[in-house]
């Protein structure tokens, strides 16, 4: 042994496409797209999510997404935030679908709630509707284990569970249910929205997570770029830690220096 | 001169026969931007075949920041 494990390309595959960064980021809530950028760049990310909404027609010179965070660049990921009925979520994936050619989407149905969990019921079948339509869906879902699996068979593309309400930045509340939907799924899972700080996105990724989603995290940090390569330092060690296999966790004390030939 | 809703608004547009010449009369570009005429889509390539009448629903949508 030289001391340095050697790093194989170490990536994860959704719906065909393979990507290496692990870390996948919001394009909301920036100052402005250029900051957004800075921070995408920073995070290492390959993938943005980002929404469709009507073009403003009364100022078509307003600065646009593209022109920043590049397609060419990024793989565009579109969600369906402000959908809160399957039809709404198809009509609005089609549109995307138009604009961009892309077929792999982030589906969120959400509740008309404070908290804004996933309305699980409608997304299941938001999700056959979109499935039907050819669509890979990644589905932003709770962290129900046993929903987590209907999704699964209802064909997702990738298990999207909240680690606490978007934009709350609390970190992961249940880590028992993201090491069971981990553990029993066999399409990649990303933990998505909740996260606030670095160290929670290394606890979703040391949970054996495929990846991580994160917006406000970044966004609403005092200095976006920094956090935003912080949040990439952070899902690095999460993800080395679990390939590298944790010790395990004891009770009591063990000591780290020989107890036998004391002086 | 056509009456259409555009994007929820009521608007008279001239000079445009199709989607194509909407969206060039909108300053719009094209390759940025997906188009539903009464709820259908409105492929691209299909732009300057469509034509637009009076009465038409459009709703012309792009990408922007989202979580």
């Amino acid at each position: 042994m030289d001391g340095s494990t050697q790093v194989g390309e170490d990536t994860w595959t959704v719906a065909g496409r393979t990507f290496r960064s692990r870390l996948i980021i919001g394009t909301g809530k920036y100052k402005d797209y250029a900051l957004n950028a800075a921070a995408a760049e920073a995070a290492g990310a390959e993938i943005v999510t980002v929404a469709l909404r009507r073009v403003n027609l009364s100022d078509p010179t307003q600065p646009m997404l593209a022109d920043f965070v590049r397609p060419d660049r990024f793989t565009y990921l579109p969600n369906t935030a402000g959908c809160f009925t399957g039809e709404e979520a198809v009509r609005t994936l089609r549109l995307a679908r138009e604009a961009g050619g892309w077929d792999l989407v982030k589906l969120e149905v959400l509740s008309r709630t404070a908290h804004l969990y996933p309305d699980m019921e409608e997304t299941l079948r938001a999700l056959k509707l979109l499935v039907a339509e050819g669509f890979q869906v990644m589905v932003y879902c709770t962290d129900d284990p046993v929903y987590a699996l209907r999704l699964e068979d209802a064909g997702a593309a990738a298990i999207m569970p909240a680690a606490a309400p978007i934009g709350s930045g609390l970190g992961i509340q249940n880590r028992l249910n993201i090491h069971f939907i981990v553990e029993q799924a066999k399409v990649p899972v990303l933990v998505d929205a909740g996260v606030g700080t670095a160290s929670d996105a290394t606890a979703a990724m040391e949970l054996g997570c495929d990846a991580v989603l994160m917006n406000t995290a970044i966004a609403e940090a005092r200095d976006p770029v920094r956090m935003a390569r912080a949040m990439k330092h952070a899902v690095i060690a999460g993800r080395e830690a679990w390939l590298a296999g944790r010790m395990p966790r004891r009770m009591y004390a063990e000591a780290s220096s020989p107890m036998s030939g004391l002086i | 001169m056509v009456r259409l809703t555009i994007n929820g608004e009521a608007r008279m547009v001239q000079d445009a026969r199709d989607i194509a010449g909407l969206i060039a009369a909108l300053e719009l570009d094209a390759r940025k931007v997906a188009v539903e005429r009464n709820l259908e889509i409105v492929p691209r390539s299909a732009y300057a075949a469509t034509r637009i009448e009076d009465g038409d629903r459009i709703e012309i949508v792009h990408f922007i920041g989202g979580g």
